[in-house]
C-alpha cells in the first residue's frame, strides 16, 4: 500500500480539462515537488486532494483511504493539512488564536489547544508575533502562519502551495530551513513551487505537469535535464 | 479594583435594585423591554457577529417562541409559563430545519433566505386561523400585576443568555464560529465543518430568541402575527441593537439594547411630553441617523470602538483648556 497516491486523476471544468489523467505516488517521509508553468493545474491538483473541488474521474488514496467525495474538513481530520497560495489568515484574530482554531482538532480543551499552539508557533518561529492581529502581518509572516495553522491540525501529509512566492531571498532561505525541519519531524510534504532553486534543493522527487498532463517525473536532476520539461518552460528550438 | 471594574459593579448593582428604587411602572416597563432586547440582540450577535451569518429573519424565532407560549394556553390549556420551557426546544427544531436549507447557501443568498422564512412564518400565522386565531391574536391573563416580578425574570434571562454566550465564545465552538466568520474556506481546510458549526450557532441563537418570545407573551399578555413576526419591529431591531452596541462583542448588544429602547421610548412619548406630539413620528428618522453615524465613525459599534468614544471624550475636555491658554 502506498502512503499517498493518485490514480488517473482528472478534473474538467465544463469543456476545459484542467487536470488530465495524473497518477503519482508519494513515499512516506519524502518531500515531493509538483512543478509546471503557470496555469498547468498544480493548485487544482491540491484542490482535488483537499476536497475543495469534486473529482471528475480517477482516485485519490491516502493511507489506504479513498478520499473521493469526502468534504474538506474530513480530509483534514484524516491527516492532510494544506496551505493556500493566496494566504487566508483569519484576519480579526490574533496569530495565536488562528493556530488554536486548528489545534482544537486534537482536543476540546482550551488550555491544551493553547499549549499545542504555542509549541507550533515556537517551531515556526512565530512566537514573538503570537499576540499580533493576523491582518497586520507581513507577507512572510502570513505564509508562516499558513504553515503553522496547517501543522497545528496534526497532519501526516502537508500540502504546501507556493509558500515561497513573494518572499525575499533571505526569507526564502529561512523557509527552506523550516520545510526541512517539518520533514525531519516526520511529516511527508507535497510542495508546489515556482522558484527552481528552492524546488531543486529540497525535493526528493519531482513531478512536472503541463496543460494538466504529467510530462516528467523523477529526481530533481532527471527532471531538470528532461527535454519535455525544458520545452514546457522555455519553448521549442 | 480598577475604576473600570467599579463602574461595572455599580451598573450591576443598579440593575439589581432598580425596581425597588424606581416605583414607576412605566420606567420598569421600559427596562423590562430593554432586558428582553438584550437577550434578542445577544442571540442575533452570536449568529451574525461571531459566526458571520447575518440573519434578517430573527422574528421567525421570536414569533415561534411567543406563539409556543400562547398556544400552551389556547390549545393545551396549561399555563403560558410552560412556554418558557417549551419555546427553546421548539425554536431549535425550527432552526434545525432552517439551517439544513439555508446553510447550503452562502453570502447574500443566506440573508435573503432568512428574510423570506420570517415572512413565511408571519403569513402562515395570519392565515392559519384554526391554530393561531389569525389577526385576532392571542390574549391571555397575565400572572402578576406587579411588574417587579417580570423585571427580575427578564434580568435573570438576560444574565443567563449573556453568560451562556460568553462561555460558548470562550470554548472550542467560539473559536470555530469566528474562524467561519473570517474565512469559510480556510476554516474547512483546518478541519472545521462549517455546516455543522453554523447550525450549532443558529440553534443556540434561536433557543434564546425563542425564550425572549415566550417571555414577551407572558409579559404583554397579547400577541398577534404583525407584532411578533414583524420584520421592522423584531428582525431589523435585532440587527440595529447589535450593530449599534457592537457586533462581535459580548457586551455590545446589551449596551445597544438599552440605547435603542430608551431612544425609541423617548421619541414615542415626545420626550416625555415636553415636545409636541408630532415629534413621536421622528424616532425612525433618528434610528436611521444613528445607524449612519455608527457605520461611518464606529464600524465596530459603541463597545467595539470604545477607545474611539473615550478619545472623543478626552478631546472635548482638552479643548476648553486650550482655548483658555490662548
Amino acid at each position: 500500500m502506498n502512503f499517498f497516491e493518485t490514480q488517473h486523476l482528472t478534473k474538467a471544468f465544463g469543456g476545459l480539462i484542467a487536470v488530465n489523467d495524473v497518477s503519482f505516488q508519494v513515499v512516506k517521509g519524502e518531500i515531493h515537488g509538483l512543478i509546471g508553468p503557470n496555469g498547468s493545474g498544480k493548485t487544482t491538483v491540491f484542490n482535488l486532494i483537499n476536497g475543495y473541488y469534486p473529482i471528475t474521474s480517477g482516485k485519490i488514496l491516502f493511507e489506504g483511504h479513498e478520499l473521493n467525495g469526502l468534504p474538506t474538513w474530513k480530509i483534514c481530520k484524516l491527516g492532510i493539512g494544506r496551505t493556500f497560495q493566496v494566504v487566508k489568515p483569519l484576519r480579526r484574530m490574533t496569530v495565536l488564536e488562528n493556530v488554536m482554531c486548528s489545534a482544537f482538532n486534537l482536543t476540546t480543551r482550551r488550555d491544551v489547544a493553547k499549549e499545542k499552539s504555542l509549541e507550533v508557533l515556537e517551531f515556526c518561529e512565530l512566537s514573538k508575533k503570537q499576540d499580533f492581529q493576523a491582518k497586520g502581518l507581513t507577507i512572510g509572516d502570513r505564509k508562516r502562519l499558513e504553515i503553522a495553522r496547517a501543522l497545528a491540525t496534526g497532519p501526516r501529509l502537508l500540502l504546501l502551495d507556493e509558500t515561497m512566492a513573494g518572499l525575499t531571498p533571505q526569507e526564502q532561505a529561512e523557509g527552506v530551513k523550516l520545510i526541512r525541519k517539518i520533514r525531519d519531524a516526520g511529516i511527508t510534504i507535497i510542495i508546489v513551487e515556482h522558484i527552481m532553486q528552492v524546488i531543486m534543493n529540497i525535493c526528493d522527487r519531482i513531478l512536472c505537469i503541463n496543460y494538466g498532463q504529467e510530462i516528467a517525473g523523477g529526481t530533481p536532476a532527471e527532471v531538470a535535464n528532461n527535454q519535455a520539461v525544458i520545452e514546457a518552460y522555455l519553448g521549442k528550438e | 479594583m480598577k475604576p473600570n471594574h467599579w463602574s461595572k459593579l455599580i451598573i450591576v448593582l443598579f440593575l439589581a435594585i432598580f425596581p425597588l428604587i424606581v416605583p414607576s411602572d412605566y420606567y420598569r416597563h421600559i427596562f423590562i423591554l430593554a432586558l428582553m432586547w438584550v437577550v434578542i440582540g445577544s442571540s442575533w450577535n452570536l449568529l451574525a457577529g461571531y459566526t458571520g451569518q447575518v440573519s434578517f429573519g430573527h422574528a421567525a424565532f421570536f414569533g415561534v417562541g411567543a406563539y409556543t407560549a400562547g398556544l400552551c394556553v389556547t390549545k393545551l390549556h396549561i399555563s403560558a409559563w410552560w412556554g418558557m420551557l417549551l419555546a427553546g426546544p421548539v425554536c431549535m427544531v425550527v432552526a434545525f430545519f432552517i439551517g439544513c436549507v439555508c446553510f447550503r447557501l452562502r453570502g447574500p443568498y443566506f440573508n435573503l433566505a432568512t428574510l423570506a422564512i420570517a415572512e413565511i412564518f408571519r403569513l402562515t400565522a395570519i392565515v392559519w386561523r384554526d391554530l393561531t386565531e389569525g389577526m385576532q391574536g392571542i390574549l391571555i391573563m397575565r400572572t402578576f400585576r406587579n411588574k417587579t416580578y417580570y423585571y427580575y425574570f427578564a434580568l435573570i434571562l438576560a444574565a443567563a443568555c449573556i453568560y451562556a454566550i460568553y462561555r460558548v465564545i470562550r470554548s472550542k465552538w467560539g473559536y470555530y464560529f469566528v474562524a467561519i466568520r473570517e474565512d469559510q474556506d480556510a476554516a474547512e481546510s483546518m478541519g472545521i465543518s462549517s455546516f455543522r458549526y453554523k447550525t450549532f450557532s443558529l440553534l443556540i441563537s434561536s433557543f434564546f430568541t425563542g425564550l425572549a418570545g415566550a417571555f414577551y407573551m407572558n409579559y404583554m399578555g397579547f400577541i398577534d402575527p404583525e407584532v411578533v413576526f414583524s420584520l421592522y419591529f423584531i428582525s431589523i431591531m435585532a440587527i440595529l441593537v447589535a450593530i449599534i452596541g457592537g457586533a462581535g462583542t459580548i457586551w455590545g448588544p446589551a449596551v445597544g439594547a438599552f440605547i435603542m429602547v430608551l431612544l425609541q421610548e423617548t421619541f414615542r412619548s415626545s420626550f416625555f411630553g415636553l415636545f409636541p406630539k408630532w415629534v413621536s413620528q421622528a424616532h425612525v428618522l433618528v434610528f436611521g441617523l444613528l445607524v449612519i453615524f455608527v457605520i461611518r465613525y464606529m464600524t465596530n459599534g459603541i463597545v467595539g470602538d470604545w477607545i474611539k468614544v473615550q478619545r472623543l471624550w478626552s478631546k472635548n475636555k482638552e479643548q476648553p483648556l486650550a482655548s483658555t491658554g490662548s
